[in-house]
């Protein structure tokens, strides 16, 4: 096979979009019953397939699992490392919390250029809690690499990263040379899950930790000092509630359409 | 007032897309308002800009940018926002206006809210969260903000005074292209006929319950005029494309009706339908969580009870 991959993952700890999830009276989101989020799954998957493709982690390949949060958040890169990431890192720092998009890319971007000689970044396609979509493209503009985003294949073919991206009306191929920035759909793959032989292994795979200080950043760069956007109030919707339930006696039909007529819908 | 910079992509030959007026008539909320076209405009089309209020109407020159994805458009857009100076840049919320609105981000030092529903004048922006659960409202607490506006954020609208705008090329910077990604081949994807999903102002969407048969599914959304959605459960079946999927990971819609059939309702199908005005379900199974947000619920079997309304929908109309 050709020449090996240093690949880095982005993943998120984030509240488990399977049950309810909170904005708190700080106006940060609530992050108990946090897990991997379920998008990224799909870019490391995509990342192990590429490193298996040239022989894993024998033939040098690396696929380097990066997260930045509370020491909560190591959950998501010790998921992962059980999934078959490497190895870990985590940017860790009280400065943190509440950052934006802005501020999560500027301190990502610091962590990849001191992780270093990396081939590709991969991405979900977005975060479920914040759902932006921002920080793969800003990251590519920080770093001065090409972007490759919304995948719903990619290949390397030498040192060309070749995706196809689907839009609302057109397909497209897009290519750029490696290093590049990439995020994934959900259309990409079937992620696999942790086995036990996996689950044994991340215990003896290493997580380095950085905080701010380590990666040449201060506290009012990041977290609520550094972002640039402010939420200024968060409401719940309020709960929507049962309406009129029929069972179908032969006619639901044309009670469904009653209703709609009622609702001036039809 | 802020003076407004709006990004517009591509304008159809035939004019100004309706999305593209709603952006207008968005930026206009927040002050005086100029536009960045990414191609040339024919001089009907500057007329018709002018109509929307844009006061300035600024073009890459020569420069063609399709081929590329997004990064020159971005470096671009900043060139153009160097030379206008405006307090604020507002952007579609597809894909590309996202990503070149995030870029655009890094380069001004400017705060970006993405998934704007409305806008209003002192720059506060609203969108909905975790789903459709929450209603949040925003700020950017830089010099410029980068918005990313919805479909129906603002209503399609001739300006009130109509401008006769100047057109200047602002140079594409160089080196723009250096680190783009290319695009290399295009394709058209197959067109239903009907509404855009995000758009539709009726969804009517089919999960598990189906069986794979999405025949009453289409036969009802033609009848009301409306886009078809389907469940994940759907689309990982492979009964219908991906681009169908409503929830989590697939488009969240506010649309004035949804109808939902054979759909059970697990809180990733709930999310994507929550926010829409009137919701309707159909299901077999009394137990379906669905039934808890739905306006109007029949327990009964979708391929009696859709076709049935489908047929009486006719009736009426005819």
């Amino acid at each position: 096979m050709g020449d090996t991959l240093k690949i880095v993952v982005l993943v998120k700890h984030v509240p488990d979009a399977q049950f309810d999830r909170h904005i708190g009276p700080d106006r940060t989101l609530e992050r108990s019953e946090s897990i991997l989020s379920e998008l990224d799954e799909y870019a490391l998957e995509a990342a192990l397939q590429l490193s298996e493709a040239r022989g894993g982690e024998k033939a040098g390949n690396q696929v380097i699992a990066l997260t930045m949060g509370t020491p909560d958040a190591a959950n998501a890169l010790k998921k992962a490392l059980q999934i078959g990431a490497s190895s870990g890192v985590h940017v860790t720092d009280e400065a943190l919390a509440a950052s934006d998009a802005w501020a999560t890319s500027l301190v990502l971007a610091a962590a990849l250029r001191e992780i270093g000689d990396i081939d590709l970044v991969l991405a979900g396609m977005a975060s479920t809690d914040g759902e932006t979509s921002l920080v793969p493209a800003q990251l590519a503009e920080r770093l001065g690499l090409p972007q490759l985003t919304f995948a719903s294949s990619l290949e390397i073919e030498g040192r060309t990263a070749v995706i196809r991206r689907d839009g609302g009306t057109t397909s497209d191929t897009v290519e750029a040379d490696l290093p590049a920035v990439v995020s994934v759909t959900d259309q990409i793959n079937e992620p696999r899950y942790p086995n036990f032989k996996g689950i044994l292994a991340a215990k003896k795979k290493k997580i380095a930790t950085f905080s701010l200080a380590d990666l040449g950043l201060d506290a009012g760069q990041t977290g609520s000092a550094g972002a640039l956007t402010r939420v200024e109030q968060a409401e719940p919707r309020p709960a929507r509630t049962a309406g009129t339930i029929i069972t179908d006696e032969g006619d639901a039909g044309m009670k469904l359409v009653d209703f709609l007529a009622a609702q001036k819908l039809v | 007032m802020t003076s407004t910079l709006v990004y517009l992509d591509v304008i159809p030959a035939e004019g100004l897309g309706k999305p593209q007026l709603e952006l207008l008539a968005a930026g206009r909320i927040l002050g005086p308002i100029s536009a960045a076209v990414v191609t040339q405009p024919s001089d009907a089309v500057v007329r018709e800009l002018g109509e929307h209020g844009v006061e300035t109407v600024y073009t890459p020159g020569d420069a063609d940018l399709s081929g590329y994805l997004v990064a020159p458009q971005a470096a671009w857009l900043a060139a153009v926002a160097s030379a206008a100076q405006p307090g604020a840049v507002v952007l579609d919320n597809s894909f590309e206006g996202k990503e070149i609105a995030g870029r655009l981000g890094v380069r001004l030092d400017a705060g970006v809210i993405t998934d704007v529903v409305a806008l209003e004048g002192d720059g506060t922006a609203h969108k909905t969260v975790l789903a459709g659960s929450y209603e949040v409202s925003a700020k950017v607490t830089s010099p410029v903000a980068v918005f990313a506006v919805k479909p129906g954020a603002a209503e399609a609208a001739p300006a009130p005074v109509a401008a006769s705008p100047a057109v200047k090329a602002i140079e594409v910077p160089e080196g723009a292209f250096a680190r783009a990604a290319r695009i290399t081949a295009r394709t058209d994807r197959p067109r239903s006929g009907r509404p855009e999903l995000t758009e539709a102002a009726i969804v009517v969407a089919g999960g598990r319950g189906t069986d794979g048969d999405f025949g009453p599914i289409e036969d009802l959304a033609d009848a009301l005029g409306a886009a078809v959605g389907a469940s994940r459960a759907a689309t990982d079946a492979g009964w219908i494309s991906h681009d169908f999927q409503v929830g989590q990971t697939g488009k969240t819609v506010s649309p004035q009706l949804y109808i939902s059939a054979g759909i059970s309702g697990a809180i990733q199908q709930k999310a994507g339908m929550q926010t829409a005005k009137v919701i309707v379900a159909v299901n077999s199974d009394p137990e379906s969580p669905v039934f808890e947000i739905a306006d109007f619920g029949v327990v009964g079997d979708l391929f009696k009870v859709l076709p049935q309304a489908t047929e009486e929908i006719k009736r009426r109309r005819a």
